[in-house]
């Protein structure tokens, strides 16, 4: 900030006061701005470029690799790779679906009808954060484990017969299934749902569901012409804080799954640090970036909320 | 029946927050396992040993304090820069305005793992060796945007005129920062602070890619789901559980206690 602004002289203080910012005072943003736009450029811009250019190498690891123009990389590697594409969201977007489902009724309670509980139950659901996520998905496979009591009552109350049936899981077993996974994507990304719906559901005027009673609406209408509607903002935002991170992840789909569950994370992932296919693996990383982006374009745009960006 | 359908929202939230704490509860009961084997994967017996001794594992305290260093360092920087750049946003008008906030709104409407592999394009093409360096890059990278939101939102909430009335206080600008912007803005910046720490506490993927053999906290628990869980992973799991909500709990009461006594005056 301008540390030196010395007062103005008697002479000019009898003057109206003129705003005209020196150019020095104009300079601040651009000061302020400059170191963290700076780590920005180089370490966010700067390496898409260099991925971008990676991406149409072609060349080994002993050999080395050269910029050739070799688009033909970005088709390959679609055509490998397609299933671990879908499937990715898949699983995504079902997790994304069930966070809404399991993640509304939650806010709903913390924002209208905890009264003075409110406090401990979003302390409840910040807090599993703070155990390393790693942590809390390896606890899954205790949970998840076979012949284990999840698996033995829903055995019993053959739903994994039907689940087993529709391709969801296999035999009698949840762990190594695409169930385990949604249900980690699900889990770990619960959180990042919950709170943007609390955050838009607590800023609604409890007056307006007075208003809709007063009006004959029954609790279903208001909720689905008032209280919906007006939580859209945190729908919205919710919805893509849990899509696009579990769209890339591969941490659920390796520690939950099996090779059949593999997502375009796993792929990316064994292509960079172990395949050392750096062509490959970047041209992946670019078409999920590529897919993500547009879907989250159109949805944003369909949802009506282009202010959110 | 009457009452079920009276209450189904309050019975689906409480559903919802035990599938939230059922693995926090696992970890905490699987802390006093006696395991037999290497994992850690069903219970066979109550036993304090992982307790007295959770440093006990070759690396494992070494891994988290290297995650606390890290975690301490990124949010210092991502915290500085991004309240800098909050503040720019805000307060001022000047061109590149809309670049610049699309600029800092990318990288959180980006799959990390695009993230972390360009990082290690760049580092790979650039010969830097991975290390203690990169990861502390990164984290700083990627912390920066949520800096900024959470600093920007208060920021935006606040009242331009306090700042105007101290001016009208003959307030010197640095005066009217430190003791007038500076305070309202401060849960803005813990927020901010706070967010970091935990995302570069708990960053596994961008961490995995660019830490080359250097063993963060969440790499080790990575590494041990392979060659197997110690049961010192739950004990320390449990503490952070623990002290997470001694330090929110404790936050709360003090800011119930201020309330109350800034009401008199």
């Amino acid at each position: 900030m301008t540390v030196t602004e010395a007062p103005p002289p008697v002479a000019a203080a009898a003057e109206p006061p003129v705003h005209k910012p020196s150019v020095r005072r104009k300079l601040v943003p651009y000061w302020l701005l400059l170191p963290g736009v700076l780590w920005l450029l180089v370490f966010f811009v700067l390496p898409m470029v260099y991925q971008a250019s990676t991406s149409v190498q072609t060349g080994s690891l002993e050999k080395g690799f050269e910029v050739t123009w070799h688009f033909q990389t970005y088709w390959d590697a679609f055509r490998d790779y397609y299933p671990q594409f879908l499937r990715s969201l898949l699983y995504a977007g079902t997790a994304t679906a069930l966070c809404l489902l399991l993640g509304y009724p939650l806010a709903y309670l913390i924002a209208f009808k905890a009264g003075r509980w409110r406090n401990v139950l979003l302390i409840l659901v910040i807090a599993p954060f703070f155990t390393s996520f790693l942590i809390r998905t390896l606890a899954w496979k205790t949970i998840l484990a076979d012949g284990g009591p999840v698996v033995e009552t829903l055995n019993t109350l053959h739903v994994l017969d039907i689940t087993s049936w529709l391709g969801m899981t296999e035999g009698d077993r949840l762990l190594a299934t695409p169930l385990a996974v949604v249900c980690g994507l699900t889990y770990n990304f619960l959180p990042f749902m919950i709170l943007p719906l609390y955050t838009s559901l607590e800023r609604i005027d409890t007056r307006l569901h007075e208003a809709a009673g007063d009006l004959y609406a029954t609790p279903a209408t208001t909720f689905r012409k008032v209280t919906f509607p007006l939580s859209m903002p945190g729908v919205v935002s919710g919805t893509l804080l849990t899509f696009i991170p579990a769209s890339g992840d591969y941490v659920n789909a390796e520690l939950l799954g099996s090779t059949d569950t593999r997502m375009i994370g796993n792929v990316i992932q064994s292509q960079y640090l172990r395949i050392l296919d750096y062509p490959t693996a970047a041209a992946l990383s670019f078409i999920l970036m590529a897919v993500v982006l547009i879907m989250v374009t159109v949805y944003i745009r369909r949802a009506g909320t282009e202010d959110l960006v | 029946m009457q009452w079920l359908r009276r209450n189904l929202v309050v019975i689906a939230g409480l559903g919802t927050l035990a599938y939230l704490i059922v693995p926090n509860v696992v970890v905490t009961v699987f802390s006093f396992n006696n395991p037999n084997g290497r994992f850690n994967y069903a219970w066979q017996e109550f036993s304090l040993d992982a307790w007295k001794d959770p440093c006990g594992v070759a690396d494992l305290c070494g891994s988290l304090s290297l995650s606390l260093q890290i975690a301490a360092w990124s949010t210092l920087g991502a915290t500085v820069l991004g309240t800098m750049i909050a503040f720019a946003l805000v307060r001022y008008r000047f061109r590149a305005r809309g670049t610049i906030n699309s600029l800092i709104f990318l990288p959180m409407a980006m799959p990390e793992i695009v993230m972390a592999a360009s990082l290690l394009a760049l580092f790979l093409n650039m010969g830097v060796e991975l290390g203690f360096w990169t990861i502390l890059i990164a984290h700083v990278m990627f912390c920066l945007s949520f800096v900024v939101a959470a600093v920007k939102a208060r920021v935006l909430s606040m009242d331009p005129r306090l700042e105007e009335a101290a001016r009208d206080l003959y307030a010197g600008p640095v005066q009217t920062f430190v003791r007038v912007t500076l305070p309202i803005a401060a849960p803005g910046i813990a927020a901010g602070a706070l967010l970091s720490f935990a995302l570069s506490f708990d960053d596994f993927i961008i961490t995995n890619f660019n830490s080359g053999n250097t063993v963060t906290f969440p790499m080790f628990v990575w590494g041990s789901a392979q060659r197997g869980t110690p049961v010192q992973i739950n004990v320390i799991g449990t503490a952070m559980f623990a002290i997470a909500v001694i330090v929110v709990v404790a936050g709360q009461v003090i800011s119930n206690r201020r309330k109350k006594t800034a009401l008199p005056h």
